[in-house]
């Protein structure tokens, strides 16, 4: 049973936040430890974040989280900062799938109601999160079932080659 | 019940008859990674005990972000990535080859029907060759060049209609971001998109490619283009056998359906920081640029310069702005020396820099000073993106409106300067 508890961080701007923002081009292109580009992560929209990011701590997020460049740096370099789990109205494909496929969660829900600073609890099997203060509770919606294989399995590579290829036999997916 | 181009593709490629919303491993045709997401690929591979790419036409890697080299940092990514790919056997295409999806569109590797995916955003482009390519991270192709093999879901499918000719200066870019402005930045979100309609037929390829290049800017994750004889002459152009490809059949289900007509389309620009901002040109006029650039795997292709030098004839770049172009492939490049392209837009005041991405991801040549404005013909304008996020401010449009606003030094509609 998976519980994530952390402190929320948003953004400005909320909707849209594109992997470029997530980690600019100026450093992805030139640095290769992902440790290193962690201390740049969504400098171009948040200079002091790097900083101020504790481990665990969560990102919420309105619509689009993670859209733009395919660079896996971006979800790579959010977990690497201490980011334990992102929480959004919706997702880009690429991102969505690059995450899970490097073990970072992400969950979808109407997230008008966080506000940054908040403390929150998230259980990822149970698809809820809990705000510490008020005890507000939100579902999200399930995580897929081939990324919950992902996940499970420590990310896509890990998942090849336990399997030997690939092991999703699901039924038809949400 | 028909079949979508989306379906048919991802149907014969697993060997399963599936519709929206299954989840299918299928084989994949051919993959690709560049420099900027080469390295986290090369990692997986390594800890896989990768021995060559198992996809059925294998695999290339292209430096083309950061090239030629920028810095000392940057040449110890190139030299693993150069030697990886030696060790390996696959195709690298090094510094000036080009940028990543005009190389591989050019060496014949994408063919209609195919399944195709790269560690680049804008591999969504060879849709304009009637294939389903899509852009993923470094561990997705990882996975496909290991196994030969990758899931998918099968996605829902949007066809937009665009009927009637395009007016003179006005094009495939000028219609993208319309379509982009109308979708917004997520409203295509997994989406396959399939074109109809007649401004569609008589759009040449290189239209096609900037169409399906933006595709990803609305969230999609396919954009195949219907076979039909303007395909069939660009690949025997090439001496490539391809005669026969896919279309959406009449009755396939579609999630749903969007008319457009040329009629309504006019020069248009997105502006800063999101491509899904857009208005015409021609309410921009009062804004001073202070930098030009034409290239990108949006609009960097024959047709585009050919555009632009069109303009510039007998005609010099305003004194104060800089025009920078970069030809997206050293084959567009050979061929704009040969047409005379290049001497007309050098003459009239461009620099031009090596065959690849140019500044479009701000990495290399052509980083904006603070507080300045840019014009590209790319296909982002995010914050910071070209390099220098301080008060920075970037434009998108088409090559024509590009070379219009050089000659101008404000935001020009390209039909007032014909």
């Amino acid at each position: 049973m998976t519980i994530l508890r952390g402190r929320v961080h948003r953004f400005d701007p909320n909707d849209n936040i594109n992997t470029d923002y997530i980690i600019s081009g100026r450093y992805k292109f030139k640095i290769d430890d992902i440790r290193k580009l962690a201390e740049h992560v969504m400098e171009d929209i948040d200079p002091d974040f790097a900083s101020r990011i504790e481990k665990g701590d969560i990102i919420v997020a309105g619509r689009n989280f993670g859209c733009g460049s395919s660079r896996e740096q971006a979800p790579r370099a959010l977990k690497a900062a201490g980011v334990s789990v992102i929480i959004a109205e919706s997702f880009a494909r690429i991102f969505y799938r690059s995450a899970f496929n490097i073990g970072l969660p992400l969950l979808t829900c109407e997230t008008g109601w966080v506000r940054s600073g908040d403390l929150i609890e998230v259980d990822l099997s149970k698809g809820e999160i809990r705000r510490g203060s008020t005890g507000t509770v939100m579902s999200t919606s399930r995580i897929p079932q081939v990324m919950q294989i992902l996940l499970s399995d420590g990310g896509l590579t890990s998942h090849i080659m336990k399997h030997n290829g690939f092991s999703l036999e699901t039924d038809k997916m949400e | 019940m028909g079949k979508t181009i989306a379906e048919k593709v991802l149907s014969s490629h697993s060997g399963s008859d599936c519709r929206p919303g299954d989840i299918v491993i299928a084989d994949v045709d051919f993959c690709m990674s560049q420099d900027g997401t080469s390295s986290m690929m090369m990692r997986e591979l390594r800890s896989m005990g990768f021995v060559s790419p198992k996809t059925k036409r294998g695999m290339a890697m292209v430096i083309d972000h950061n090239s030629p080299c920028p810095s000392a940092d940057v040449s110890v990514i190139h030299k693993a990535i150069r030697s990886f790919a030696d060790s390996h056997s696959i195709p690298l295409h090094d510094v000036g080859e080009g940028v990543c999806h005009q190389v591989v569109l050019e060496q014949g590797k994408v063919l209609p029907g195919d399944l195709v995916i790269g560690a680049d955003s804008h591999t969504c482009t060879y849709g304009a060759l009637n294939a389903c390519s899509t852009g993923l991270g470094s561990a997705d192709v990882a996975a496909a060049a290991y196994t030969g093999k990758l899931w998918f879901k099968v996605p829902e499918t949007m066809v937009l209609r665009v009927d009637g000719d395009f007016g003179l200066m006005i094009g495939a870019k000028d219609l993208i971001l319309t379509i982009i402005g109308k979708l917004t930045a997520d409203g295509a979100t997994y989406k396959s998109l399939e074109f109809k309609g007649a401004a569609i037929d008589s759009m040449c390829m290189d239209g096609r490619m900037t169409v399906a290049n933006m595709a990803v800017e609305m969230g999609a994750k396919f954009c195949p283009f219907e076979f039909d004889s303007t395909t069939a002459k660009w690949f025997s152009e090439r001496g490539i056998h391809a005669e026969h490809g896919l279309s959406c059949d009449p009755d396939a289900r579609v999630e749903s359906e969007m008319d457009f007509c040329t009629d309504d389309i006019v020069p248009m620009v997105a502006r800063p920081h999101s491509v899904d901002n857009v208005c015409p040109a021609s309410e921009l006029a009062d804004v001073l640029v202070d930098q030009v650039f034409i290239g990108t795997c949006t609009n960097g292709r024959l047709g585009d310069l050919e555009a632009a030098a069109r303009i510039l004839k007998g005609r010099t770049v305003k004194r104060g702005m800089r025009l920078i172009i970069a030809p997206a492939s050293r084959a567009i490049l050979l061929d704009a020396i040969e047409a005379g392209i290049m001497h007309q837009l050098i003459k009239s005041g461009a620099v031009v820099v090596s065959p690849g991405c140019g500044p479009c991801v701000g990495t290399h040549a052509g980083v904006p000073s603070d507080d300045e404005t840019v014009l590209s013909t790319a296909n982002r304008n995010f914050k910071g993106r070209m390099g220098n996020n301080k008060g920075v401010n970037i434009f998108l449009s088409s090559p024509e409106t590009a070379a219009a606003t050089a000659i101008r030094g404000t935001i020009t509609d390209p039909r007032e300067v014909m």
